[in-house]
């Protein structure tokens, strides 16, 4: 879930392009903590280094993220 | 789930119940998968199959007297199996390509065995595979004396030496000419019964009057021996074999079965295990197995080209592929959902009772509990009326109730359960100008989702014709709760419609959704609910142009009303009084679900398209339901259908109503909460502001249809935006000018791409996640 996968869904921004809107600034990687069930962990993840808004692509959301998310509800 | 009750539904479950001819036969062969082999034309693995059960498969595929063949299912469709011939043809085939080894153990017993007959040479051999050193003694020249007198034109002297033969090699001595008596010396019983750790006498026909001072005979001078164990009176003695009593018809397999049950018998004995415990080796009974054989076509047997000989390997698989092979599977072949996961019943209510059971570990079995409609058919069509609905229903509970179910699977339908039970949408009136109502209509969320036009018609219709007063009550029936298994939000909607009930006086319900009837009857039986299509049975349909009927219909009845057969024959009754001709499909007992039922196509979107792709096959002329839901998720796989409702009404828009497209989520909150202002507006003069968006949305239809898949509503995605204009909190993209922003609504975390045009907001793209995801500080 660190990376986003290489293969984006059709016309999905490319992250170089995204800046925050608030501050203006390019997203850069950075640590991101996930939760989901009571359960956390540790990633690293798109965020503006200022306000800290992180950016969860498609392509992240409906693959590893879904997948860790089913996961986790059937423990 | 409790235990026992797991145990009662598995019991119910006929599919690994022993065929007919297996149960018939007394050594209970497993004669469908060696006809499963046959027809296959591996004759060798077939033979594999026979040797496991048959200990001299050369002499008894020759003689056996073939039990199995008189119980035989295909009887009943054009002639039994010719068992015995094809046992006789695999043994042909494929004799000596398995070789049967015996065990070793560490301390072999010697076991004395007096009598080559069947039954004593049985028990020889079985011990004699279990690692024991035996000894027969025979009193004749040779062994098996009388079945070559008896067998003399079916048994050639070749299958007793190949038989015989393999005997010798696992070790079993065989003494012609010693008759064992009842005196000492070197053959006598007691000398016999000291030097060995266990005897069998397996004699024969005639009073065995010798052996009176040993052990106890009967009346007639026979040794007493015990039916079911074949003890003795003395404990190392045990006796077998044919005794030529008054109605004792001599069997060749039965002699088989005889020799076998001795055999395990002495083996306990030699453990020091009980004789009579857990025993497996009952012989012959009924099959309990469930066999529709009404869906095979007849079929005759094979003949053999040349019946001296017997079937050729050709006409042996011919043969064999008759066999149909006796299964239930009776709900498996009519439910797309218990096909989908490889098993039948009985091992899906153990998957489901370990998954429930687990503590620490993966809960396997949690979406497919969550897969099924709930629709029970499988209860109607099992033989022993075992409900997979009840199953799932229970396992869902406790899912909830031990804090395991997932969350994902049933938010949605949830939410949309609270919609329709919130003031956006619900309320209840009487009828205007009344005080009190004699009925009071619940046309159910789905009707008012997605044609709420003919809510307004249909109301309008009962109030004009009905006298008393008619209320109307927009609400949800609580269904969406109890299949989740939320017993908690169940009870919530039941209590506060029992209280509006009561509100109301009491009046009749009457409901235009067949889920919500059977509801009612299942939760408020006080409450007496009847159909609306019974109703308009009884009063007419209203006066006024018809739209024409295109070609005849075929008929699907909502699964909740498969066995509402009042409703059913007003149904098809009033299509009749519209001029439409309507076909069966399965017939109403029979239908099946359109994937809504149960909220499988929340838990398992794939496998409800399936379902209901399954129904749309069945016919090419268009459907006619009277199932809102039913309707549009035929309509949004692209079949053509109407409701009942649209044969009556001309349609307020222009166009085909079979072609109606599937309004959609977001469309059908917006049909619920238009229908409220409109209805309150009209008829009780009553203010409500119309639920107009705040934002000018504009969705392209791929980006539509990717949103109804993914079960993001409009309103979401309008949240999303009107966030992210007011607090600024967004992405920019700097090459296409697009804006990303997000938002928590409920568990689900909402993203939308979306550009603004000319007050309007574009959406190019909505998604969603469930893990929530922060910056370390």
């Amino acid at each position: 879930m660190t990376t986003p996968s290489n293969t984006p869904p059709a016309g999905a921004p490319d992250l170089a392009n995204l800046v925050c809107a608030t501050c203006d600034v390019p997203l850069e990687m950075g640590k991101v903590v996930a939760s989901y069930l009571g359960q956390t962990f540790p990633v690293e993840l798109p965020r503006c280094p200022r306000c800290g808004f992180v950016y969860v692509s498609e392509d992240l959301a409906s693959g590893k993220m879904l997948k860790v998310e089913q996961a986790l509800e059937d423990k | 789930m409790d235990g026992q009750r797991v145990k009662g539904w598995e019991a119910r479950c006929v599919e690994e119940q022993p065929p007919a001819c297996t149960t018939a036969c007394p050594l209970h062969l497993d004669v469908r998968a060696m006809l499963e082999k046959m027809k296959s034309g591996d004759f060798v693995a077939a033979f594999a199959v026979y040797t496991r059960a048959i200990p001299f498969p050369a002499i008894l595929s020759h003689i056996c007297d073939h039990p199995c063949e008189a119980q035989c299912r295909r009887a009943e469709a054009g002639g039994a199996i010719r068992i015995a011939a094809l046992e006789r043809a695999c043994v042909e085939e494929a004799v000596g390509a398995v070789r049967r080894t015996a065990q070793t153990i560490r301390k072999p017993k010697r076991i004395a065995v007096v009598g080559a007959g069947l039954a004593g040479l049985t028990a020889a051999f079985d011990l004699a595979m279990k690692g024991h050193r035996v000894t027969v003694f025979e009193a004749d020249a040779h062994p098996l004396e009388r079945l070559v007198c008896d067998y003399a034109a079916a048994l050639p002297s070749s299958a007793i030496e190949v038989d015989l033969g393999a005997l010798t090699k696992l070790g079993v001595e065989v003494r012609c000419r010693s008759r064992i008596v009842g005196s000492d010396g070197p053959l006598g019983l007691d000398t016999l019964i000291a030097t060995h750790d266990a005897a069998l006498l397996a004699l024969g026909p005639g009073p065995a009057l010798d052996f009176a001072s040993v052990i106890r005979l009967t009346d007639a001078g026979r040794i007493a021996i015990d039916p079911n164990t074949r003890a003795t009176s003395h404990p190392k003695v045990f006796g077998g074999g044919f005794h030529g009593a008054p109605g004792e018809v001599y069997s060749p397999i039965g002699s088989v079965a005889d020799g076998r049950r001795a055999a395990a018998s002495i083996d306990r004995f030699l453990q020091g295990a009980s004789l009579t415990a857990s025993r497996a080796d009952d012989g012959a009974a009924a099959s309990c197995l469930y066999v529709n054989v009404a869906a095979h076509d007849p079929k005759p047997p094979v003949e053999p080209s040349a019946p001296e000989e017997g079937y050729g390997p050709a006409e042996a698989m011919a043969e064999a592929a008759r066999c149909f092979p006796c299964r239930c599977m009776e709900c498996v072949k009519a439910c797309e959902y218990l096909k989908h996961y490889g098993a039948y019943p009985k091992r899906y209510v153990r998957d489901i009772y370990n998954n429930v059971g687990i503590v620490m570990g993966h809960r396997k079995a949690n979406r497919m509990i969550d897969s099924c409609t709930l629709c029970g058919l499988c209860e109607t069509l099992c033989p022993n009326d075992l409900s997979m609905a009840q199953v799932c229903l229970e396992a869902r509970r406790d899912m909830v109730e031990s804090g395991h179910m997932p969350a994902s699977h049933h938010d949605f339908a949830l939410r949309e359960m609270a919609y329709s039970r919130s003031e956006v949408a619900a309320f209840a009136r009487h009828q205007p100008g009344h005080s009190a109502s004699a009925m009071i209509f619940f046309p159910g969320c789905q009707l008012s989702a997605s044609s709420p036009e003919h809510v307004e018609r249909i109301y309008a219709h009962l109030a004009g014709r009905i006298a008393g007063g008619v209320g109307l009550m927009i609400d949800c029936c609580g269904a969406p709760a109890h299949w989740a298994g939320r017993r908690d939000l169940h009870d919530e909607a039941k209590a506060q419609l029992r209280q509006t009930w009561e509100s109301f006086g009491k009046p009749q319900i009457v409901t235009a959704c067949s889920t919500c009837l059977k509801m009612f009857a299942d939760f408020h039986p006080e409450m007496k609910a009847r159909s609306l299509w019974s109703v308009i049975a009884e009063i007419g349909w209203p006066d006024g142009p018809r739209p024409a009927v295109a070609g005849p219909l075929a008929i699907h009845d909502p699964c909740s009303g498969r066995h509402a057969t009042e409703v059913q024959r007003a149904v098809r009754d009033l299509a009749a009084r519209l001029g439409a001709g309507v076909r069966e499909l399965s017939g109403a007992e029979l239908t099946t679900c359109c994937g809504f039922g149960g909220l499988a196509s929340f838990a398992n979107p794939e496998l409800a398209d399936k379902i209901v792709d399954r129904r749309i096959d069945e016919s090419a002329a268009d459907y006619l339901t009277y199932c809102a839901m039913c309707r549009d998720n035929f309509a949004r796989r692209g079949k053509r259908a109407v409701h009942l409702l649209d044969l009556v009404y001309p349609a307020t828009q222009a166009g085909d109503p079979a072609a109606r497209p599937d309004p959609g989520f977001s469309r059908r909150r917006d049909n619920r909460a238009r229908l409220k202002a409109r209805l309150l507006r009209q008829l009780w003069g009553e203010d409500m502001n119309d639920p107009v968006p705040e934002i000018d949305l504009v969705v392209p239809e791929p980006v539509r249809a990717a949103m109804e898949r993914k079960l993001i509503l409009l309103e979401d995605v309008a949240r999303v935006i009107a966030h992210a204009e007011a607090t600024g909190k967004k992405l920019k993209d700097k090459a296409t000018g697009h804006v990303l922003a997000s938002l928590k609504v409920g568990d689900f975390t909402c993203w939308v791409e979306y550009e603004a045009a000319g007050g309007k907001f574009v959406v190019h793209r909505a998604y969603g996640h469930r893990m929530q995801v922060e910056a370390k500080p």
